[in-house]
């Protein structure tokens, strides 16, 4: 179910300013792949293309081609709507509906596009919260509101709530960067598990957290600044943490600037 | 504490130089400012409510032993003169409430739906043209919406005045403070949420019909009843289009209808007692009617609170 994502010569735009520019990477299927890189170079505009959220943006556009599997997501036939349910996405800050009990919350996804069977949603519901990790420690209150929660468990709520649609990619914008130590190592952990059903790419401002869960990084840079942001590296984690190719990278990762 | 703290504790101020240094006391011209400040808030706020209590108790004195009669609740005016006490109201707060039902009807989902247009998609021309004729539309007088539906309805189009044209004068008044609260509210929706819905893979329309409006629901309730309120103590618009009359009539269509501003502007310049009273209960009634609407406000809006 996991699908391999293939972007090419990607260009991004916000109206007529260039924020990418020339993304060519691959994401292998039950891998994780990390972006990271200084603030404005464009990590999550290029993760959010990866599921036509960029443009919801108004004056978002794009240029090339993102593929998951053989499918162009950019063909003019294919409905941004679909793309989105086959490839889900968690946010930086937790945002669970605030009218909605944690259940609600969980069976968002599928109610919305049609689903009302009961056992079905039930069922969906106790799985998804049991992949984030959530089950325990909600099962008994499924019925009092998402916004109650922690914010950790709110997290893990979101990631519930992404994963009940069944997507075949999981995109993650910073997904701890609000949260403790405690609860981003829970995430940690999750994202571990997940990594065996889903294809997930995890933009980060943390290194340690890239070093310590991805498979692949990536990293991102501005020429300068007002320039487009470009890919400047992409490689296997371990080679990009000891032995990166471009210096810029290296300065980076070394903690030299950014 | 540290030996430099009690040396400076125990040095004697100067002479005349205030010793700012010291904890726990307040200099002079602070308190000075915080009394002075109290002092206007306080009167700002007497003054504010002055009138309110002022209008409330003297309705209630003058008004509220024509409520507490039966009669006031079940008989029209129908053959009762300004000379004779007895009648009630009911045929002016049957008309009230039909007809802020009506406008009601017709002003919330004109109302609503052109402010999920301007927040969820509106853009350039056509949205600001939008935009500034609601803005337009809120500045306009009441007697002159009742003046133009007039135009409309009896000079151009040759009916009767009748209370349908009274809502249709009333729904203009209604519309742009509906469509200015909603927006308000709906802009109050962390764009988040919104995300949060179409990345699984929610279409946009659904998003704003079960997230974005359900979050905002509470204040667009709260908007569309204080809308409703201001609407039911409207008058220039009634006397233009909407004549008292003293019979119970609930025809939309055909014949006058009463209503409580009317039926107050009626007698109010009576200079007989029995007309007076009821000039006196037909406007705590209405304060009454407009009060209650509040209150089922709050409590619509508690009901349907946003958990958290």
């Amino acid at each position: 179910m996991a699908k391999r994502i293939d972007v090419k010569d990607l260009d991004i735009y916000y109206g007529d300013f260039k924020a990418v520019e020339g993304v060519t990477m691959t994401v292998e299927p039950r891998s994780v792949t990390a972006f990271i890189g200084p603030s404005g170079c464009g990590k999550s505009t290029v993760l959010r293309t990866l599921n036509r959220m960029h443009e919801v943006i108004p004056g978002g556009r794009v240029e090339g081609s993102v593929m998951l599997d053989d499918q162009d997501l950019y063909a003019s036939s294919m409905d941004p709507v679909a793309v989105r349910r086959t490839v889900g996405m968690v946010f930086q800050r937790p945002n669970p509906f605030p009218t909605m009990s944690i259940r609600d919350n969980v069976a968002a996804g599928l109610r919305l596009n049609g689903v009302k069977k009961k056992s079905v949603l039930d069922e969906v519901v106790e799985q998804s919260l049991r992949g984030a990790n959530l089950w325990t420690e909600v099962k008994d209150r499924l019925d009092k509101p998402g916004a109650g929660l922690s914010g950790g468990q709110q997290q893990r709520l979101c990631i519930a709530r992404a994963i009940a649609v069944n997507p075949q990619v999981l995109l993650m914008d910073e997904p701890c960067s609000a949260l403790d130590p405690i609860s981003t190592l829970a995430i940690e952990d999750l994202i571990n598990d997940l990594k065996s059903e889903y294809t997930i790419v995890i933009v980060t401002h943390n290194m340690q957290q890239a070093a310590r869960v991805s498979d692949q990084t990536a990293f991102f840079n501005l020429k300068a600044t007002g320039e487009p942001g470009r890919l400047v590296e992409i490689g296997e984690t371990q080679r990009i943490f000891s032995n990166p190719t471009e210096k810029a990278t290296e300065d980076y990762i070394s903690g030299r600037f950014g | 504490m540290s030996s430099a703290q009690v040396d400076h504790a125990a040095a004697p101020p100067a002479a005349g130089v205030p010793t700012p240094s010291a904890f726990g006391e307040k200099s002079g011209g602070r308190a000075v400012k915080d009394v002075t400040a109290r002092v206007v808030m306080w009167l700002a706020f007497g003054i504010a409510v002055v009138p309110l209590v002022w209008i409330l108790g003297s309705t209630l004195v003058k008004g509220g032993h024509m409520l507490v009669d039966s009669v006031w609740w079940t008989n029209s005016q129908s053959g009762i003169t300004s000379r004779r006490v007895g009648g009630g109201a009911v045929h002016a707060i049957q008309g009230t409430l039909i007809q802020a039902a009506v406008t009601a009807a017709m002003s919330v989902p004109v109302g609503v739906l052109t402010a999920v247009y301007l927040v969820e998609y509106g853009r350039g021309r056509l949205a600001r043209t939008v935009s500034f004729m609601v803005d337009i539309l809120t500045g306009i007088p009441s007697i002159v919406a009742g003046l133009f539906i007039y135009a409309l309805w009896v000079t151009t189009l040759g009916f009767q005045r009748v209370a349908f044209a009274v809502t249709l004068a009333l729904a203009m008044l209604m519309i742009p403070t509906i469509v200015r609260s909603t927006e308000e509210m709906l802009k109050l929706v962390p764009n988040e949420l919104r995300e949060a819905s179409y990345a699984l893979g929610v279409p946009k329309w659904k998003t704003i019909m079960k997230i974005v409006v359900p979050t905002a629901f509470s204040g667009i309730v709260t908007g569309v009843l204080l809308g409703l309120a201001r609407v039911m103590g409207e008058t220039a618009p009634l006397i233009i289009l909407g004549p008292y009359t003293k019979v119970i009539a609930t025809d939309l269509f055909d014949g006058l209808m009463a209503t409580l501003p009317t039926m107050i502007n009626q007698d109010r310049t009576e200079a007989l007692q029995p007309a007076l009273d009821r000039v006196w209960g037909a406007s705590l009634t209405l304060i009454l009617l407009v009060f209650m609407l509040n209150l089922l406000g709050r409590f619509v809006g508690r009901f349907s609170k946003v958990k958290g």
